[in-house]
């Protein structure tokens, strides 16, 4: 199989396709095996620091596709925020690993009928991509190599996308506000700081000088 | 350069050899520039609090920095029997790796750049934002509560200040209509006729002042640098760690502050412009342009540390979400919605 590689337009003459063969590849075994070893590891930190591997090595196969707005949305979203907490959340769980991994072999059958049914699907669909004689779309966006793909992509996702892209928004939002009412509560007994209270103090306020004789206490 | 090695070597193999000598003449310079600028912050540390500071290693302890990597180099390398070995090695080389990789995008002349890639910005943003892995990894592989704290703070603290930087950086990608930074810089020519950078204009001066802010945030250099508070967690996520490992860290630390400092000059001072758009400073090459702004920001950044005492974390987590994030948004409106009005017309 001959992996998709376009040239980018600024690397014209400047590199071989035999380095792009090679970059594909290296990042393709990557991903596949940093993405076993996610649900292979026994340590859950383990898990996610390989997720991330998978992550990043992701990213290089979008650059080899000169998607490089895609690619570095991918770095900065799911490695730097999304995976960040991830690896918060789970190195802060106390929880008995080798407990919860102990059903193995009873959940096998239901995890194996899944893992089928997902890659009969993968199957099946990329099939139906290739045979038959119904156009089922574009693979590939016609980008005239002028145009950077931030822009190609802003210009579709402002225009005929627009109101999709505004509801994706407001899900969020509603959402983020969702998981605050949810999670926030006011319990009694607290004792917040006033931040400003705090800066608007001054020593003339906080400080006093006492010459006190020797022998009896301060007054407070 | 790259034409005459590939018609030695072949293409493929004389692309790979040219950039591999184009990212060493990159990596070396950046390292002689790190271990000279821990010398020049400890002097201007020592000065701001007279005192004399390192003056014992070669003239006027120039040497200082090369001794004492020659010191953690000969010193053996601890690891601690509780820690996860594999993970606890790899934090250090994290670091060190990523604060080198951000370098490829800086543009340090006209047209002298590695990698003139048209997502510069973002790639930054995206390699600035795995600075914290070194941090987090090596507080939970050391198994030892204070660099595990050090970990949490990390974490929360470098997130909290990558959104402000983010939306500092949209303002300047919307001035300068592209996220790559040799654009940026040209874009910044001749703010009335004569001046040289975004700093100048009203509309992103507020915001030069909120990323040099936020840059000593994501970097953890006093006032922020909570993650090392040497009064509450010992020395932080490098608490466990010796010798070449615990430099690796220094050194990573340091590139990433270098970094930060040229992003200021590039983002908002004209990078490798002289400051005032006027033709016999041309003839002086941009790069010593770039390097005296980087040292002037450098200067900034010790100058801060030796003044301002440590930030507590509420305070720190204020800073970041309460005041910088929503004053950066509203400047990400004022700024479109005027070149919205301007530049683009307001009829569409």
């Amino acid at each position: 199989m001959r992996p998709i590689v376009k040239r980018h337009p600024q690397d014209q003459g400047d590199d071989s396709p035999v380095i792009q063969v090679f970059a594909f590849y290296l990042f393709a075994t990557i991903v596949v095996a940093s993405a076993a070893m996610v649900i292979l590891a026994r340590n859950p930190v383990h898990s996610v620091l390989w997720l991330i591997l998978a992550f990043f090595n992701a990213a290089g196969l979008m650059v080899l596709l000169s998607a490089e707005f895609v690619a570095m949305l991918l770095v900065i979203v799911y490695v730097g925020a999304v995976a960040v907490l991830f690896l918060f959340v789970v190195m802060m769980l106390d929880i008995d690993f080798a407990q919860l991994r102990a059903g193995f072999v009873s959940y096998f059958p239901l995890g194996g009928a899944i893992a089928l049914v997902l890659l009969v699907e993968l199957v099946l669909s990329v099939g139906a991509w290739q045979a038959g004689t119904l156009n089922l779309g574009q693979r590939q966006a016609e980008v005239s190599d002028a145009t950077p793909n931030i822009e190609a992509i802003g210009q579709l996702l402002y225009t005929r996308y627009i109101f999709l892209f505004e509801a994706a928004g407001l899900i969020l939002l509603v959402a983020m506000i969702g998981a605050i009412v949810l999670t926030h509560r006011t319990r009694g007994g607290t004792r917040p700081q006033n931040i400003d209270k705090q800066n608007r103090r001054r020593p003339e306020e906080a400080v006093r000088n006492v010459n006190q004789p020797v022998g009896q206490g301060v007054e407070l | 350069m790259t034409s005459a090695i590939q018609s030695v070597l072949g293409t493929g193999f004389g692309w790979f050899v040219a950039n591999l000598i184009y990212i060493l003449l990159i990596a070396l310079p950046l390292m002689l520039a790190v271990a000279m600028i821990i010398y020049a912050d400890r002097k201007i540390w020592a000065a701001m609090a007279l005192r004399r500071g390192p003056n014992v290693v070669g003239p006027l302890g120039l040497l200082q920095s090369f001794a004492d990597g020659l010191k953690v180099f000969l010193q053996e390398t601890i690891i601690p029997s509780a820690a996860n070995k594999g993970l606890f090695l790899l934090a250090p080389i994290i670091t060190f790796t990523v604060a080198l990789m951000a370098w490829a995008v800086i543009p340090f002349d006209a047209g002298l750049v590695l990698a003139d890639i048209n997502v510069g910005l973002l790639y930054i943003l995206a390699i600035s934002s795995l600075g914290v892995y070194g941090v987090v990894i090596s507080g939970w592989a050391s198994n030892s509560k204070y660099p595990f704290y050090s970990a949490m703070r990390a974490s929360a603290q470098m997130i909290s200040y990558e959104v402000s930087i983010g939306f500092v950086l949209i303002s300047v990608v919307l001035w300068a209509g592209s996220f790559n930074l040799s654009t940026i810089v040209e874009t910044q020519k001749g703010y009335y006729g004569f001046l040289n950078g975004n700093g100048f204009n009203p509309l992103l001066f507020p915001m030069a002042v909120v990323f040099l802010i936020s840059a000593m945030a994501e970097t953890a250099r006093a006032p922020f640098d909570l993650t090392e508070a040497e009064s509450e967690l010992v020395a932080g996520y490098q608490t466990e760690y010796s010798s070449m490992a615990f430099a690796l860290f220094w050194l990573g630390e340091y590139a990433n502050v270098i970094l930060m400092c040229a992003l200021n000059a590039i983002l908002f001072w004209g990078g490798y412009l002289p400051p005032v758009d006027w033709a016999p400073l041309y003839y002086v090459p941009g790069i010593i342009w770039l390097f005296a702004k980087i040292l002037f920001f450098f200067f900034v950044f010790s100058w801060v540390k030796a003044t301002v005492p440590r930030y507590r974390y509420d305070q720190l987590m204020r800073l970041g979400w309460k005041i910088f994030l929503p004053l950066s948004l509203f400047f990400v409106f004022l700024v479109s919605g005027f070149l919205m009005l301007t530049r683009y017309g307001a009829a569409g």
